[in-house]
């Protein structure tokens, strides 16, 4: 048992940074704005999080003007599906176990 | 809270944000309930308009003398008061929908007008936008005026069809009901009306006790 929990990925160790992946999974592409509304969390605590993300290099940012506004928006690479997924089956393996 | 808890609340929370990013869940069961009894309203004063029978299929044949003698009743020719009645059905199904739909959202505690939203919008505006020009132009350019109830009910239905993937999955099986509502509504051209009452009055009420049923109470 204790083996299988060492294998959880450190990364996804907070409940934020597990609710951006799960809604990156299954969107292309999403702006920061849709995220925050989506999760309800502030500015700070999402923009640190994104962060802890982009440095694993499991996200993906692309800035581009809307307009004359510039859009900052997210999306999953192809590291970051692996171990969200990865991640995902040692929860489930995890719960059978028992 | 133990480990095993913990986890298994992960898994569910991930699955909601996953649902919930991709689908706009917001939509009441009561919006189609309040649809459906202004669409009965509607048919109702249409037939009334007319002086006939739902079950008459002399509807049509009413019409068109109705149309060819320039009659009027109510002081309304026969395309104005199909036109007005419509349009108002219309305005109050969408405004009792936004309703009941934003009443939902907020007892949720989720925004109304999300990027879910936002997509939903989208791909009913158009199908529905082009179904609503193609029987305009029907009606008013080549006065095919049997033609007007079964080509709304194709048109909603596969707008159904295709909003479902952006909403409640229930609304898909609305949408092959709606379809093949439209097909009989073609086939048998007299009834026009009590189908387009039977698809947008009934349905909706039935559909919409249904999912409120399901997901609201």
């Amino acid at each position: 048992m204790k083996h299988i929990i060492t294998n959880l990925n450190k990364v996804f160790d907070n409940r934020l940074r597990l609710g951006i992946m799960s809604i990156l999974m299954v969107n292309d592409k999403v702006t920061f704005r849709d995220l925050k509304d989506t999760l309800g969390v502030t500015d700070g605590n999402l923009a640190s999080h994104i962060k802890a993300l982009e440095k694993a290099e499991y996200i993906l940012v692309t800035k581009e003007f809307v307009g004359k506004k510039p859009q900052t928006s997210y999306s999953t690479t192809v590291l970051g599906r692996k171990a969200f997924t990865e991640h995902l089956d040692i929860l489930e393996k995890f719960l059978k176990k028992r | 809270m133990n480990k095993q808890e913990q986890h298994l609340e992960t898994l569910q929370e991930i699955r909601s944000l996953m649902e919930r990013s991709t689908r706009f869940l917001s939509l009441s069961g009561l919006s189609g309930v309040a649809a459906g009894t202004f669409a009965l309203l509607g048919a109702g004063a249409v037939f009334t308009y007319l002086g006939v029978s739902p079950l008459d299929p002399a509807s049509y044949q009413e019409m068109r003398h109705m149309q060819l003698s320039g009659g009027k009743k109510w002081g309304m020719e026969y395309d104005t008061f199909l036109l007005v009645t419509g349009a108002i059905v219309m305005i109050l199904a969408t405004l009792s929908g936004l309703y009941f739909t934003k009443r939902k959202a907020t007892k949720g505690g989720y925004p109304l007008f999300d990027a879910s939203a936002k997509r939903l919008a989208w791909n009913i505006i158009v199908p529905l936008g082009a179904g609503g020009l193609f029987c305009l132009i029907l009606l008013l350019k080549h006065n095919l005026v049997y033609l007007i109830a079964p080509a709304t009910l194709l048109f909603y239905g596969l707008t159904l069809i295709n909003a479902s993937k952006y909403t409640l999955d229930d609304l898909r099986t609305l949408g092959y009901a709606e379809v093949l509502l439209g097909l009989l509504a073609t086939w048998f051209s007299g009834y026009g009306l009590l189908f387009w009452s039977i698809g947008f009055g009934i349905l909706h009420i039935i559909y919409g006790i249904k999912m409120y049923w399901k997901y609201e109470r």
